[in-house]
């Protein structure tokens, strides 16, 4: 089983692979394999280096300035970070709930980098490998190679991010290092040109998104067999969920369910996910491994994010979206779907989603008027959660009376993930990799699943197709034997 | 009879005592500064100020005008020396404006973008002094002080408590607290003090207040600091 994969007998009598992308911004992840004489996988691991420094950075900062401090932590996912340390410092101004206006404009902006992230994700950075093949000619497989063959698509894409970026831009007051947001309320409403000008481009917004529903679906069932066992296992999934079940990605409360879709904890109050949650650290991973605490780390582990999400709500509440969430739990026969590609569908299901929500909610008056700040008792401690485009951010402060951070916890989505993706590389290396001479097509299996959960680990380099990535087999002993670069 | 000299080939007016600063101003050019301010005596530790008189590089703050000079101020020569000052300044503190709650209501920043200064050209020194949170309602984020002394004269001259001093020389040398323990709580240091509203950066700010106004609407986002400063004496 591949879970076996996690640390081979006799490491020192091993060849050793490293994938090892190089990525610009935060997050630079690493896989090695230990392969036996007969090309047998024998383990498998993805090493990410967390930026990990930052909570004590962000330790003795006055706490007004964190929201717009903690963007710098990705590159990729700003906002997610922005909001959920507004939403956590909320609780420390006394004001856990803020007004409509404000609780509006931030689900906007919310929305708006669930589209542009999704966008990003699945037309930049995955589209080339499920349009071309994992093992198509590498310098064909990217976005260029895309909007050549498939122009029309990768003008949607290009057109669908920047339409959530402009979402972003409204709501934030810039594309990237928004300052929306502040501890107990937004600092700003929507102006009446950007409501005009979002509004005219909706209706094809969510046209967009369908069709690249559509297009997944169609990816789907061309080739069932790949897409339904491509790195498939079993685990629990988590994410929050609003109090009448429906799929709310600004709010809630945790829901875990089982592999076999059974809720097993619901209803989870943000300001206790540690008592639900704990990490556990190994020795080979800089990244540590969360899990649900009752259960402890071997079986309390889950996924999160577009696949967790869509299946753990018991409803979208939008109808575009719902329509697609029930046929994609159809897809899965009674059981919920595992199958690591199927994040792709479910994310798209997500963006339509998130369409949806922008079209609807620019009709709403709260948005361009009413009270935007909202103030209570002192408390010294918050969390603010958030379902972040690839799974739910926790942010955790504690705030001193003299409004200094005195303690900081954040678990992002990749921590989260950490496992689950662990898993999936494992599955893949022993079902395509095990037994055979690897190739770089081979080896991009690997990066194919990693990359259906997390597009922050290969950024913004990947984003152009081009993942510098050096390849070394190295001899029992250590000496290198074979080594080859792609950049 | 009205005395006279040229500023970048104009004729300025003044009056016996003004200095270049005082005289270009009046009639209505601006000069970049950052130490300088109308209600308190020139300091000419900045050197923004400096122009360009028979040759020499003087701080127009503190000179006095003179029938005849010829002053060169607006020209790329003093700008480039400008912009190298600005550069200094940058790397001496931590000014990260991205994350800086002073964004768009800072002096340097504004200066920056008047004087079109695009890198940091030198390394950053990075200083890491702890913020000083101990007063209710002030906060001090040391790291972004560039040792104009506003605070220090306000405080000793207009407040009358002397609340802060420069201490030692060089690069070592930083913004202290007049206090035993160092600490501005143990002051009686008030926000209404006008050492409490005259930083030109972000280091003596107001608590809790961060990005209320969002940033896209601040003073030098709405104009240039060379409009600003000028229409404040209006
Ligand atoms: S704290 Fe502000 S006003 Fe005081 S010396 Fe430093 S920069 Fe000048
Ligand atoms: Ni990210």
């Amino acid at each position: 089983m591949s879970a076996a994969l996690e640390t081979a007998d006799n490491r020192q009598n091993l060849r050793r692979v490293v994938i090892d992308p190089v990525s610009r911004v935060e997050g630079h992840g690493k896989v090695t394999l230990l392969i036996d004489e007969d090309d047998q996988v024998r383990e498998a691991r993805l090493h990410i280096v967390e930026f990990r420094g930052f909570e004590v950075f962000i330790q003795g900062r006055p706490y007004w300035e964190v929201p717009v401090m903690v963007q710098r932590l990705c590159g990729i996912c700003p906002v997610s970070h922005h909001l959920a340390a507004a939403k956590a410092l909320d609780h420390i101004v006394g004001a856990p709930q803020v007004t409509a206006s404000a609780e509006k404009m931030r689900r906007l902006m919310h929305y708006g980098q669930i589209l542009q992230s999704h966008a990003l994700h699945f037309f930049h950075l995955s589209s080339p490998d499920l349009l071309f093949g994992f093992e198509s000619d590498v310098g064909r497989r990217n976005i260029v190679g895309v909007a050549g063959e498939y122009p029309e698509v990768a003008r949607q894409g290009v057109l669908l991010r920047k339409f959530g970026q402009e979402v972003i831009r409204a709501t934030a007051g810039k594309r990237i290092h928004g300052t929306g947001a502040v501890p107990g309320g937004m600092n700003r409403h929507l102006s009446a040109d950007d409501r005009a000008m979002l509004a005219a481009d909706a209706d094809k917004m969510v046209s967009w998104s369908q069709d690249a529903v559509a297009l997944v679906k169609r990816l789907h069932r061309a080739v069932p067999e790949l897409y339904d066992n491509f790195g498939t296992f079993d685990s629990r999934m988590m994410s929050l969920v609003r109090a009448d079940g429906a799929m709310d990605l600004y709010g809630g409360a945790l829901r875990f369910r089982d592999a076999e879709g059974a809720i097993i904890l619901d209803g989870v109050a943000d300001q206790d996910y540690d008592q639900v949650i704990h990490e556990e650290v190994r020795s080979w991973s800089y990244m540590k491994f969360p899990f649900m605490h009752e259960s402890g780390p071997d079986a309390g582990w889950y996924k999160v994010g577009p696949l967790a999400r869509v299946q753990n709500c018991d409803f979208i509440p939008s109808p575009l979206a719902e329509v697609e969430r029930q046929e994609f739990v159809a897809h899965g026969a009674g059981r919920p779907v595992h199958a690591t590609l199927a994040y792709h569908w479910a994310r798209m299901i997500e963006m339509l989603h998130a369409a949806e929500v922008i079209r609807s909610m620019l009709d709403d008056p709260d948005l361009m008027s009413g009270e935007l700040m909202a103030s209570g008792p002192r408390a010294r401690e918050g969390v603010g959660i958030i379902e972040a485009p690839r799974g739910t951010l926790i942010h955790h402060y504690r705030v001193g009376d003299d409004d200094l951070v005195s303690m900081c916890n954040l678990i992002v989505s990749t921590t989260h993930n950490n496992q689950a993706m662990n898993t999936a590389i494992r599955t893949v290396a022993s079902r395509y990799l095990s037994g055979r001479k690897l190739t770089e097509g081979l080896l991009n299996h690997i990066e194919v699943a990693i990359r259906a959960f997390d597009p922050c680990l290969s950024c913004a380099t990947h984003a152009l197709g081009k993942m510098p990535m050096v390849l070394e087999l190295q001899a029992p002993d250590g000496s290198i034997f074979e080594r080859f670069r792609r950049d | 009879m009205t005395r006279r000299f040229m500023f970048d080939g104009q004729p300025v007016a003044f009056e016996d005592g003004q200095t270049i600063m005082e005289a270009a101003r009046a009639a209505g050019h601006f000069i970049p500064y950052l130490c300088w301010h109308p209600d308190f005596p020139p300091h000419g530790s900045c050197k923004l100020c400096i122009v360009k008189v028979g040759g020499r590089h003087v701080s127009s703050c503190a000179l006095p005008a003179k029938e005849g000079m010829e002053v060169e101020s607006n020209t790329p020569e003093i700008n480039a020396e400008r912009r190298a000052l600005l550069q200094m300044l940058f790397v001496e503190g931590n000014h990260f404006c991205p994350s800086c709650e002073k964004s768009g209501n800072c002096q340097l920043q504004a200066l920056a973008y008047e004087l079109e200064m695009t890198s940091a050209r030198f390394n950053h020194i990075f200083p890491d002094r702890p913020v000083d949170a101990s007063h209710p309602d002030m906060l001090l984020e040391f790291n972004r002080c560039i040792f104009c002394e506003l605070c220090v004269r306000a405080s000793r001259d207009v407040d009358k408590k002397s609340v802060f001093s420069l201490t030692n020389r060089g690069i070592h040398k930083h913004l202290v607290v007049s206090a035993e323990s160092g600490r501005l709580g143990d002051t009686d240091f008030s926000r209404d003090d006008l050492a409490a509203n005259i930083c030109p950066v972000g280091v003596i700010l107001r608590k809790r207040v961060g990005f209320a106004v969002p940033i896209g609407q601040r003073i030098y986002d709405e104009k240039p600091i060379s409009q600003v400063s000028m229409e404040a004496e209006k």
